[in-house]
């Protein structure tokens, strides 16, 4: 046995810190971005074991030159890119209406998903329309790519009466069946083993469409993440798992996640999953890569980690402000450029859009979403009586009311005579 | 509607032969019907395919029904849970078990956060009508992670059903009755008493279930609606409210105390059947409350409380719980913490004398 250490030097403990603090100067010299269209393609049914340097380096395929380069462009016809840029831009021009709406005291919070806007849109348009999403919070992308109608995402935003979760959830945390997007947790990474368990099930059933999930880099380091990789491997199930390496989760960088010794994507080879590592800014990337692993999942050769590179280029939240932890320099620094104004030049480049386009089109998609949020204040905003009737708050807890859920929507009843006297309880509004 | 009603359910009907069956012999019937009349039923759990599981509950299910419907999982609670919610919103409805309630907290958030709210949250887009099995309770020297009876961490919960069999007969319709049921129900199996009623004078030579009278169990398809206690038996002095292995564990000590007791085996703790619970207790105006689990913020805490509310004016003498200790199960010390035949004995006494 070795001696006892008391004559050892002392040990550390390492804590992460940031490449930059508020004031300080960026340098992201040290961010490897790789050369657009180098990294090879293997084919879909490749072996995890042999495409190793995908989980390590970075696909790309848009370059400086704003041309598409390598084994990995999708090759897009221009209206599917113009589409594309269509879903990219009404999700930003979206963004920035709620984001003033919570400032305006419309509602109580609002998540935007600016700089990320390609990883959600790129890989819901690689991905049939029926495939099932299990996403997280900063995926509305996903819903504007699939055509949800704007108008029910600002009801849900201002859990007004037209909200068809009943004003139950959070903001932002839609659920459409219809739209084979799965209802959105605030607690973290829940959804990754429900995309499997539901990929599972799809493959049990011998039906042929599969399952994907979105996951924040910093959110990798739950459990349920760890268990979502072992039972894809396990069963083999035909799953996409997503993770959004946007550096930061609220105040902590990716380094309180593991990124200071190796990736996300890298995650995969230890379960044998294949695992990608793509440009999260690159909209042609996402959607190759998204494309590949649902090329793979559906012929049945397994499932694949996918980590999307990018930065979260605005707040956690609106509750949330940067500034007190992070350099609001790293943003314009970002090597990785701006999602939307990438696939833009791309677009301009190819002889196949213009400025002018452009800004008719951002004018175009500010117009309309002011116009939906207008007609969504007609069903009332949070906090101003035109909310469901009472009694849906004790509605689908169970299948059918028990006793005391019964005895206590009564009680809510008699209490809303003396809380609102004046809201006659027969006006329809707040009953 | 009463506990009544169900009393003699489990007599044969006539021309039919009697058949008697154990607790595990009871689940392992129900899962093979449901697999059987309902193709999207899944059973998963650690060990339960090839293998049939540690209590052999699912023996033989995997080869009648295949290894897509009967199958292993890694050993991760919350994997299990977290994939069986992922099923549900497919439109399966999966029966995980969880080998013991000992092992089931890895899964809570997935319980908690997941299943219990899914139809809620996303306003019946989707549901999570899984029923998660689980071996709980202890009486087997299973030391403090093979012992535990954790269901009132579970009642607490909005959106879950908590369901307890103390019988054969019960075992099978309520597991059918909560796998039919569209919400996550929590399924606690008594194992002390999978293969025999124990009666908690623990000294004595077990009693196989082949002669209890509810170890008679019909072939093939039937249920027990969730909410409906079962009355064990019937008495003026006083009520006894108790589920799983206390059911006999009670009834014995009434039996050998010569009490005449209105025992009322709750079968579901959510949903409750709060009319049996009131109509007993106003009409004895006593009531003992036991359960193995521990004893602070129990399930007992919650009945006593219902007792106070809705029957204070029909009382005797207080409401008193015979519960667990406080401790975690202890090993050794098994029969010293198990609330048996001593504990209740003096908590009816008290309840008898004021």
């Amino acid at each position: 046995m070795a001696e006892q250490a008391s004559n050892r030097p002392a040990l550390a403990l390492h804590v992460p810190e940031p490449r930059s603090r508020p004031g300080d100067p960026v340098n992201f010299a040290d961010v490897d971005v790789g050369e657009p269209g180098k990294m090879p393609r293997p084919d879909e049914g490749c072996d995890p074991g042999d495409m190793k340097d995908l989980a390590y380096g970075l696909v790309r395929v848009l370059g400086d030159d704003n041309k598409a380069h390598g084994p990995w462009d999708p090759k897009l016809s221009p209206d599917t890119l113009r589409e594309m840029l269509g879903h990219m831009a009404m999700v930003r021009a979206f963004d920035e209406r709620m984001f003033r709406g919570q400032r305006q005291g419309k509602t109580s919070f609002y998540m935007k998903c600016t700089g990320e806007e390609a990883t959600s849109v790129s890989a819901a348009m690689a991905l049939a329309s029926d495939d099932m999403v299990f996403p997280s919070y900063r995926q509305q992308g996903i819903l504007i790519a699939r055509g949800y109608p704007l108008i029910e995402m600002i009801n849900q935003i201002y859990s007004n009466k037209g909200d068809k979760l009943k004003g139950r959830q959070l903001p932002i945390m839609y659920s459409s069946r219809e739209h084979s997007f799965f209802s959105i947790s605030g607690n973290l990474a829940t959804q990754t083993p429900q995309a499997v368990g539901w990929a599972m099930a799809s493959a049990i059933k011998g039906d042929s469409r599969i399952a994907a999930t979105w996951v924040g880099e910093g959110s990798t380091a739950e459990g349920d993440f760890h268990s979502a990789c072992t039972f894809a491997t396990v069963y083999n199930a035909p799953v996409i798992l997503n993770v959004i390496n946007n550096q930061w989760a609220i105040s902590s960088f990716s380094g309180f996640a593991g990124s200071e010794r190796t990736t996300f994507a890298a995650r995969a080879l230890g379960y044998g999953l294949a695992g990608l590592r793509v440009d999260g800014n690159d909209a042609l990337a996402c959607y190759a890569a998204q494309q590949w692993a649902a090329n793979r999942a559906r012929a049945n050769q397994g499932p694949t980690l996918i980590e999307y590179f990018t930065y979260r280029a605005e707040g956690h939240s609106t509750s949330d402000d940067p500034s007190g932890y992070r350099s609001a320099q790293e943003r314009e620094e970002w090597p990785l450029g701006d999602p939307v104004m990438r696939l833009k030049n791309h677009l301009i480049e190819i002889g196949e859009w213009d400025e002018d386009r452009q800004q008719a089109m951002d004018l175009k998609c500010a117009e309309e979403v002011k116009a939906v949020t207008k007609e969504a204040e007609k069903n009332g905003i949070l906090g101003h009586g035109l909310h469901h009737p009472f009694k849906t708050m004790f509605e689908d807890v169970f299948e059918e009311l028990p006793w005391h859920l019964e005895e206590q929507a009564a009680q809510a009843t008699r209490e809303r005579e003396i809380k609102w006297p004046d809201q006659h309880p027969k006006d329809g509004a707040g009953k | 509607m009463s506990a009544h009603d169900v009393k003699n359910a489990a007599t044969p009907a006539e021309g039919q032969e009697e058949r008697r069956i154990n607790m595990i012999e009871a689940i392992n019937e129900a899962l093979d019907i449901m697999l059987e009349r309902d193709p999207d039923t899944i059973v998963m759990g650690e060990d339960v395919g090839y293998f049939g599981g540690v209590f052999r509950a699912t023996a033989g299910l995997q080869e009648k029904h295949g290894k897509t419907r009967v199958f292993d999982t890694p050993i991760s609670e919350c994997g299990i849970i977290g994939v069986a919610v992922g099923m549900g919103a497919y439109g399966l409805r999966p029966i995980p078990e969880i080998q013991f309630a000992d092992y089931i907290y890895p899964g809570l958030d997935q319980l908690i956060s997941e299943a219990a709210r899914l139809r809620y949250r996303s306003a019946t887009d989707y549901i999570a009508p899984m029923t998660v099995r689980s071996p709980f309770g202890g009486g087997i020297f299973g030391g403090q992670t093979h012992s535990q009876s954790p269901e009132a961490l579970f009642t607490h919960v909005a959106g879950l059903k908590t369901v307890i069999p103390a019988t054969p007969y019960d075992a099978k319709g309520l597991l059918i009755a909560s796998i039919e049921d569209n919400d996550p129900v929590i399924f606690f199996e008594p194992k002390r008493i999978y293969n025999g009623p124990f009666t908690g004078f623990y000294d004595k030579p077990v009693e196989p279930w082949k002669k209890h009278k509810d170890s008679v169990v019909p072939d093939g398809y039937y249920k027990i609606p969730l909410g409906k206690a079962r009355q064990v038996t019937e008495g003026e002095q006083l009520t006894v409210l108790a589920y799983g292995t206390m059911v006999h564990v009670a009834e014995a000590v009434c039996a050998d105390k010569g009490i005449e007791a209105d025992i009322l085996d709750l079968r579901t703790l959510m949903p409750l059947d709060i009319e049996a619970i009131e109509a007993s207790v106003k009409r004895t105006g006593r009531c003992l409350i036991v359960h193995e689990a521990t004893r602070t913020s129990g399930f007992g805490a919650e009945l006593s409380a219902l007792v106070t509310e809705r029957c204070f004016y029909h009382l005797e003498a207080p409401a008193l719980r015979v519960t667990g200790f406080d401790t975690p199960y202890p090993h050794s010390l098994e029969w010293a913490y198990f609330p048996g035949p001593v504990r209740i004995g003096e908590a009816i006494d008290k309840i008898l004398k004021d």
